[in-house]
């Protein structure tokens, strides 16, 4: 069942949950949850409303301190680590519904993106492959984000996120709040990134979209990991084709 | 006030072509709306007169002998009923119907409407005894709504006076944009002129120009009818002739970019520094006094702006670290504050002054930092106060002195050269400006700083800031160690100008007034701010500091509560915005009018053209 075939044995992952139990307050909101994402991988968390999924991401981040289990970053344990050492080791989110900061312009939020880098020329080469990547974004530098259309905010965020020069993109639900072809030109960024050689770990509810475009995927449920496996055997698993596929094809 | 329109509404006209609007029968109006205009004005008529305003102003005259203070108050309702009653809900930036005779009409209902709220006061007072519930007037009002004769005289009057005021309000519509800002600088310069009359005086004095005021002012104060006349042509011909030259200037400003713009501004900025150095020399007490007073506002303002402007943490206790401020350096300064002994000179104290407040901002914050929005606002209240009972509490009244607080503080000596006190309140204008200076530079760096931005993107969505790698917790104190530090240097010079300090100096009140300039001058813009404090402790007075208008120290709570709900109504950036709040405004109406254009689609198109280099 499990994917990780023998070619990742040796190969220490980027990004590892190892049975992490996570609580908000008196919510078990994670439930020994085994993860683990590879370098150039781009893999997927399904599950529905409440089951866990941001709480995955924060305690990914460190925002989120679980209450039993390791995270590790890069082969270092880093549960007491605070969130600006995961970012500064290359793990950055691009939240859920792109949340920029609004009343600032898109320059201050790209830069908000670096706001741990000191490497200025590091900063001003990828801020250029960021206006590679979306010349729209480039037209716009001066504006205020909250005013940009949902399309190009999205590209404003995932902008601000590769400012941070990531070795690890967590995405927070990339479908959520736009319009049907903006999702579809949202996915094909993704996996434009990824082909740039980036790896993601995106977190969705739209079942379909996401594992069309994943190598592997897990699925969530109440905070427990039901499913681990690669996306084309999830696409054909009769439960979740019942669950999750059969409403999100409507 | 009402005659300034917001300038959201002015732009959003300007940049659609507007089509011709329908006229209108002179006759023809909503007679709901009037009505209801009519209503708030008479009760804010009402009002206004019980709140004995009218009184205690009258004896200020404005133009002598046709209007004073306590008039123009009473004037002030029917002409914005009827300059309001005629303002059109624009649908899709155009006006329904264009303005006509029928704007005069309505204003003169309006406003005799209106004003018939003192008709009716006037008619209720003589006969009924309303002193008991109603206990704020004097028995003067009856008098003064009859001009001295009766009843029946104030009532027909008070309805002549709305219908002519609230029709001249109407008429204000007909005006084209140039000549209604002539008026309204016409209008202006004669107020403030007036207003400006203690000032105006005391300058001319050190300048040896009492000729010329004294044929300005009459002798007990107001402007004579004929030289308000003879400004009011002055100001007209001025207006007509600048001709917005002003706003172009301005705008030619805000165009330029790089190091041009820099250079203007700093071009700006020593014209303003010197123009400050320099006109003290010619004041006398009065004027350096009130700008010391101004000054020490603008410090603690722009302390209270890196925190709640920059930062976005509402602090409602921003006076605690006045008091610590203040406080430290009088004990440590002081001969008569028992303990620390001996006294230090005041520079030396200042030392202790910022480590002291910087540390006491810490521990206040450290809690209250972790909290969000209404918590942290009700808690740093409760610190604001707990602070102030330290300093009353007998426990340690044997170091603050306790009810009896602080007093002989002795002036601030600066390196033996010059001591700081309060009966020169020129020095202490000028070492208030200095310190002003170092606050606006501090403010000006940090707002560009790494530092600034986290800031700013802590304001605007925290755990996105955090998701970033921002350090929330940190830098949130650090804010708050800064605005305390900034805020104690108030503190400092306040006490050695005053001489002595008490608990009761710091009442919840000064916090709320530093709010209050900040928000009324705009939120995180340090020219905002400055105008903010020059305009409500200059003009209207601080919480135990008279302003320029002395009389008005009683209603000042009053006046700004009402200019805080025009404020957020009008003109919610503040009186002099950030560029970038007033840049975000502006482009949020471009957006609403691309919207209204139906560029609805622009989503997909936009989605179009990314993709076109990517495949």
């Amino acid at each position: 069942m499990n994917a990780d075939g023998g070619v990742r044995a040796e190969q220490t992952p980027l990004l590892e949950m190892r049975s992490v139990n996570s609580h908000y307050g008196a919510v078990h909101a994670l439930k020994d949850v085994n993860l683990s994402i590879y370098e150039g991988e781009l893999v997927c968390l399904l599950g529905g409303n409440a089951s866990g999924k941001s709480t995955t991401l924060k305690t990914l981040l460190g925002m989120l301190k679980p209450t039993s289990g390791e995270v590790v970053l890069d082969g270092e344990v880093v549960n007491d680590k605070p969130t600006s050492y995961r970012v500064a080791r290359g793990v950055t989110m691009v939240p859920e519904n792109r949340r920029l900061f609004k009343r600032l312009s898109v320059r201050e939020n790209l830069d908000l993106g670096a706001y741990l880098r000191s490497d200025s020329d590091g900063i001003a080469a990828d801020l250029e492959r960021v206006f590679e990547l979306f010349p729209r974004v480039k037209e716009r530098l001066s504006q205020k984000a909250g005013t940009l259309s949902g399309g190009e905010q999205q590209m404003v965020a995932m902008g601000r996120a590769l400012m941070a020069k990531p070795r690890v993109l967590l995405m927070d639900e990339p479908s959520m709040g736009l319009a049907p072809a903006l999702v579809q030109r949202n996915f094909e960024l993704i996996e434009q990134i990824h082909a740039a050689g980036l790896t993601v770990f995106m977190v969705e509810q739209n079942a379909n979209m996401a594992l069309s475009i994943a190598d592997r995927g897990w699925v969530l449920q109440t905070g427990r990991v039901v499913l681990d496996d690669t996306a084309d055997n999830l696409l054909a698993h009769p439960e979740l084709r019942a669950s999750y596929l059969g409403q999100s094809d409507t | 006030m009402t005659a300034v329109m917001p300038p959201g509404t002015a732009t959003a006209a300007a940049a659609a072509p507007v089509p011709p609007a329908p006229t209108r029968p002179v006759l023809a109006r909503d007679w709901r709306r009037l009505a209801r205009m009519a209503a708030v004005g008479a009760v804010a008529q009402i009002f206004i007169a019980l709140s004995n305003m009218p009184v205690r102003l009258d004896e200020r005259v404005v133009v002598k002998p046709v209007l004073s203070l306590g008039y123009l108050t009473l004037l002030i309702v029917p002409f914005a009923a009827g300059h309001r009653v005629g303002h059109q809900i624009k649908r899709e930036g155009t006006p329904v119907h264009a303005a006509g005779a029928h704007e005069v009409a309505g204003g003169a209902a309006c406003g005799a409407l209106a004003a018939g709220g003192l008709s009716l006061l006037a008619v209720l007072l003589a006969n009924f005894d309303l002193r008991e519930p109603l206990v704020n007037w004097s028995p003067m009002l009856a008098e003064l709504l009859a001009f001295g004769n009766s009843t029946s005289f104030a009532v027909v009057i008070w309805l002549l006076i709305g219908a002519a005021v609230g029709a001249s309000g109407g008429l204000m519509r007909l005006l084209g944009p140039r000549t209604r800002r002539a008026a309204v600088t016409i209008a202006i310069t004669v107020a403030g002129v007036a207003v400006m009359e203690p000032l105006v005086v005391d300058l001319a004095e050190g300048m040896g120009l009492e000729a010329l005021t004294d044929r300005l002012y009459a002798r007990r104060g107001g402007l004579e009818w004929v030289s308000a006349l003879v400004l009011a042509a002055v100001a007209g011909i001025l207006a007509v002739l600048g001709r917005g030259r002003l706003r172009e200037a301005r705008n030619r400003i805000a165009v330029q970019e790089g190091a041009k713009r820099t250079r203007t501004n700093f071009g700006l900025i020593l014209l303003t520094g010197a123009a400050l150095v320099i006109l003290p020399l010619f004041a006398g007490k009065l004027t350096n006094e009130l700008l010391a007073n101004v000054g020490l506002f603008v410090l603690l303002a722009l302390g209270l702006n890196i925190v709640v402007g920059l930062a976005g943490i509402l602090d409602l206790g921003y006076v605690a670290f006045f008091a610590v401020g203040s406080y430290t350096a009088a004990v440590l300064t002081a001969a008569t504050s028992p303990r620390i002994h001996p006294e230090m000179p005041w520079l030396v104290a200042l030392i202790f002054v910022v480590v002291i407040t910087g540390l006491v901002g810490l521990f206040i914050g450290a809690p209250v930092i972790r909290m969000r929005g209404d918590y942290l606002a009700i808690v740093t209240l409760g610190f604001g106060e707990i602070i102030r009972l330290l300093f009353l509490s007998d426990w340690l009244s044997g170091t603050f002195g306790g009810s009896q607080g602080i007093t002989k503080i002795p002036g601030a000596g600066i390196f033996g050269l010059t001591s700081v006190a309060g009966t020169d309140p020129r020095r202490v204008f000028y070492l208030v400006l200095a310190f002003c200076a170092i606050a606006i530079y501090v403010s000006w760096r940090l707002e560009r700083s790494r530092l600034g931005r986290a800031w700013m993107a802590v304001r605007e969505d925290e755990t996105v800031a955090e998701a970033m790698g921002i350090n929330t917790v940190n830098v949130k104190l650090l804010a708050f160690v800064v605005g305390a530090i900034l805020g104690s240097f108030s503190g400092a010079i306040f006490s050695a100008k005053v001489g002595s300090v008490f608990p009761n100096s710091f009442l919840i009140l000064v916090s709320i007034v530093i709010l209050v300039v900040v928000i009324f001058g705009g939120m995180g813009s340090i020219v905002g701010v400055i105008a903010g404090s020059a305009v409500l402790i200059g003009v209207l007075g601080g919480p135990k500091q008279p302003g320029l208008l002395a009389e008005f120290s009683e209603f000042k709570l009053l006046i700004y509560g009402a200019l805080l709900i025009w404020m957020m109504l009008a003109r919610p950036e503040g009186l002099i915005p950030s560029v970038r709040r007033s840049r975000e405004l502006h482009q949020e109406e471009m957006a609403q009018d691309a919207w209204l254009k139906g560029q609805v689609e622009d989503d997909t198109a936009n989605g179009d053209t990314a993709t076109a280099p990517a495949t």
